[in-house]
């Protein structure tokens, strides 16, 4: 970008901005066009939303008919989950993962980039079914037999398989590719103990997706040929079983879960250090409980079924299972506290929105440890204290830890400071509209509001609820607002960021913002876990302790 | 690499030949995809093994004669292919081309014996994809086994005719035992389904 104007290239052989993002291979060029991409995707899921929650806000508000409503709940989460949470976070990694173990590209350039073109074609396919008859109106988890022929008869059932497939496919490249640089391409001396702990992460969540995805596909391909070609694999009036896809699907979508959850902790892990001008406490731990729950995040998918009559053995093994998990989480959120205490703390922009992430995530956790109890599960399952929990883990986990992971790269993506006032602006109304909006949802749910309701009937209590949460929603709008505001003008007139604004630690802040095509002129040495210190502080360098 | 440096390296050194390391990781980590999207299908075969509907089981209608012709087939082909690949290690351009035709040769025979048992299956039991669960579970585990016996044997095609034109030097020689670790994937899952669908319905 700004390097080819300092270059001789006549003009009119110049390409166009949009020939160059179409035909590009370029890791850094893909990973901001993923960011764009699932932005888009964020404000079509954020619409979906904000009209639900309108109409919820009274009882027997009347504004959505139900099949509007159910096609709005299902491309809410279709969305949140495939065009958006996963996609910027394999946008980040795409961006940063090269630039932090000092390699000069992904492995695999046009793979990559065709992993892109997957992701967005898959998406823009599954949103096309809105000019196509209807949009899926299935839920994002497609359960039988919903999704058998008798049931859905016109194409949408098929728009959200195939859609999901192709992007599907994309994302499993995208983890082929992760896996093949992070383990082949690291700079001279970053052995795996030496690794950047986003990098550790984004590793253990390309694996997840290689295990988890081809499940998925292959369940979906089961419903495609059931919808197609008549086979019976779902199909309940001919023997088919709704439960073999409560597990397959599951099977995926519980990893689903830790795949989009593992590269936030990746983001937290790089940045509450830097803020905290401390090295991170218990690297070694952090990296193994990441392996840990990659891992044991395999073998919990039926906690998703305690209520679909399985037998009490099997409730109680996935329950532990799901008690477990807990433990090497809480290493991680103890590590960051201790790398939080006696630190000299700056509470700019990334590190705000970390610590909005620590406490949210970990009201998400409790709440996750009360439904992993099969008799509590059994009372909330189905209503909208699962919808609150889920909320706070993505939302408050994910979406909390992208922001952070935002405003603490997006100088090196584009040069330019963000404005921290607005920042915290945007910090502000977004805590105070996801708790406004999710927290009394715990409540509703408690009430016995059950999820996916178009209309209720007044006096069950739950109107003051779910006013206060539509309510919330629009705190939320106006919080995205002031930062779109905030990178609109950044980019117009942002104060230049310099290549390490931060004065933070890992390669990527070694080189320029943005950097050159080749990222780096000279691949620094690597002998700690903190390079860039080193080169900094040559008479104090970390080598000496490690 | 230009074709200079790899004639040098050709001739100096065949511990070069081996494929990259970003092929092998990236091979383990495809055929790791492909073994999850196997054991899901598998999974659902006997899941629904027991009960699979009115209409024909697998015990009454799947023969062992076809299968075990096929069974060789793809066993001998395994051992073509290793050997294709120890002429690629070698640089010996002849020596890949004929071991491949021969893998690819036999893959065709399996995929026959496949057509033969499909034909059977259809047109004498009357058993398809719709008839009952074990059909839908039986051509769709099978179904896939046999297209990635044939994307197999067209990425070998490409191989071959690569090497014919001269694209594919000693240089990249070392894709020629990545294409073997597919092959020998596809076996193994093979054997697998030997026990799985055939085995099991020895009556």
């Amino acid at each position: 970008m700004s390097t080819l104007e300092s270059t001789n290239v006549v003009p009119a052989a110049r390409p166009s901005l949009f020939e160059q993002c179409v035909t590009t291979v370029d890791h850094k060029v893909l990973g901001i066009l993923y960011l764009l991409a699932s932005g888009l995707f964020f404000l079509a899921a954020g619409l979906e939303a904000a009209l639900m929650r309108w109409q919820l806000m009274q009882p027997h508000a009347g504004k959505l008919d139900p099949d509007t409503f159910n096609e709005l709940f299902t491309m809410h989460g279709t969305t949140m989950v495939f065009f958006v949470g996963m996609p910027v976070l394999v946008g980040f990694g795409n961006y940063l993962v090269p630039l932090m173990i000092g390699a000069r590209d992904m492995a695999f350039p046009r793979l990559n980039a065709l992993g892109f073109w997957l992701f967005f074609f898959g998406g823009l396919l599954t949103y096309y079914s809105f000019f196509a008859g209807g949009a899926p109106d299935i839920g994002w988890f497609g359960y039988a037999p919903l999704t058998a022929y008798a049931f859905s008869r016109d194409t949408s059932t098929d728009y959200w398989i195939l859609g999901l497939l192709v992007s599907g496919i994309g994302t499993v490249a995208a983890g082929i590719n992760f896996v093949t640089t992070i383990v082949t391409m690291r700079a001279p001396g970053m052995t795996l103990g030496k690794l950047p702990l986003f990098v550790w992460m984004m590793l253990v969540d390309a694996v997840l997706i290689i295990v988890a995805f081809p499940p998925l596909t292959a369940a979906q391909i089961m419903l495609l040929l059931d919808r197609s070609l008549g086979a019976h694999f779902f199909d309940t009036q001919e023997g088919g079983s709704a439960l073999l896809w409560q597990h397959l699907f599951w099977f995926f979508g519980h990893p689903e879960v830790y795949i989009l959850v593992l590269p936030a902790f990746g983001m937290i892990s790089e940045i509450v250090p830097v803020f905290s001008r401390k090295v991170i406490f218990g690297y070694e731990s952090v990296a193994a409980a990441t392996v840990g729950i990659g891992f044991i995040s395999l073998g919990v998918w039926a906690h998703h079924m305690f209520a679909v009559g399985m037998s009490s053995t099997l409730d109680a093994i996935f329950a532990g299972a799901t008690f477990l998990i807990a433990v090497p989480t809480g290493i991680k959120v103890f590590n960051w506290v201790a790398t939080l205490y006696g630190g000299k703390l700056r509470l700019d922009s990334p590190m705000l929105f970390s610590l909005g992430f620590l406490s949210m995530f970990l009201l998400g956790g409790l709440t996750g440890i009360m439904l992993a109890t099969v008799p509590i599960d059994w009372q909330v399952t189905d209503t909208y204290f699962v919808v609150a929990h889920f909320h706070y883990v993505l939302f408050g986990g994910t979406i909390f830890a992208v922001m952070a992971g935002l405003y603490y790269w997006f100088p090196k993506m584009s040069g330019r400071l963000l404005d921290e006032r607005l920042a915290r602006w945007n910090f502000w109304l977004l805590l105070a509209g996801f708790n406004l909006t999710f927290g009394p949802m715990h409540f509703a749910g408690l009430l016995g509001m059950p999820r996916r309701i178009y209309t209720y009937a007044e006096g069950n209590g739950w109107e003051v609820w779910n006013q206060l949460s539509t309510l919330g929603v629009i705190v939320q709008g106006a919080a995205f607002l002031v930062l779109f505001v905030n990178i609109g003008r950044s980019l117009r007139s942002g104060k230049p960021a310099g290549d390490d604004p931060w004065d933070a630690w890992t390669l990527e802040w070694a080189t320029a913002s943005p950097p050159a095509p080749y990222n780096f002129e000279v691949v620094p040495e690597v002998r700690s876990r903190r390079p860039l210190w080193d080169l900094k502080h040559p008479d104090d360098p970390d080598w000496r302790y490690e | 690499m230009n074709a200079a440096t790899a004639t040098t390296a050709a001739s100096t050194s065949h511990a070069e030949l081996g494929p990259s390391a970003r092929g092998k990781v990236a091979m383990v980590c495809f055929l790791t995809t492909e073994a999850a999207f196997f054991s899901t299908l598998i999974v659902s075969y006997l899941f629904y093994y027991r009960n699979p509907g009115p209409g024909p089981t697998a015990a009454e209608v799947l023969d062992f004669k076809l299968p075990a012709i096929g069974t060789v087939c793809l066993v001998t082909s395994s051992l073509t292919i290793a050997l294709a690949a120890r002429a690629a290690s070698r640089g010996q351009r002849d020596g890949v081309t004929r071991w491949l035709l021969v893998t690819v040769t036999l893959a065709i025979g399996f995929l026959i014996v496949t057509g033969i048992e499909w034909k059977g299956l259809i047109y004498d039991h009357h058993v398809t994809i719709t008839t009952n669960l074990f059909g839908s579970t039986y051509f769709t585990l099978i179904g896939f086994h046999a297209g990635h016996v044939t994307m197999g044997a067209m990425t070998m095609l490409v191989v071959i005719e690569l090497i014919r034109r001269g694209t594919l030097g000693p240089a990249g020689f070392g894709s020629v035992e990545l294409v073997g670790w597919y092959w020998h994937f596809v076996d193994g899952v093979w054997i697998v389904l030997l026990f799985v669908v055939y085995f099991l319905a020895l009556k």
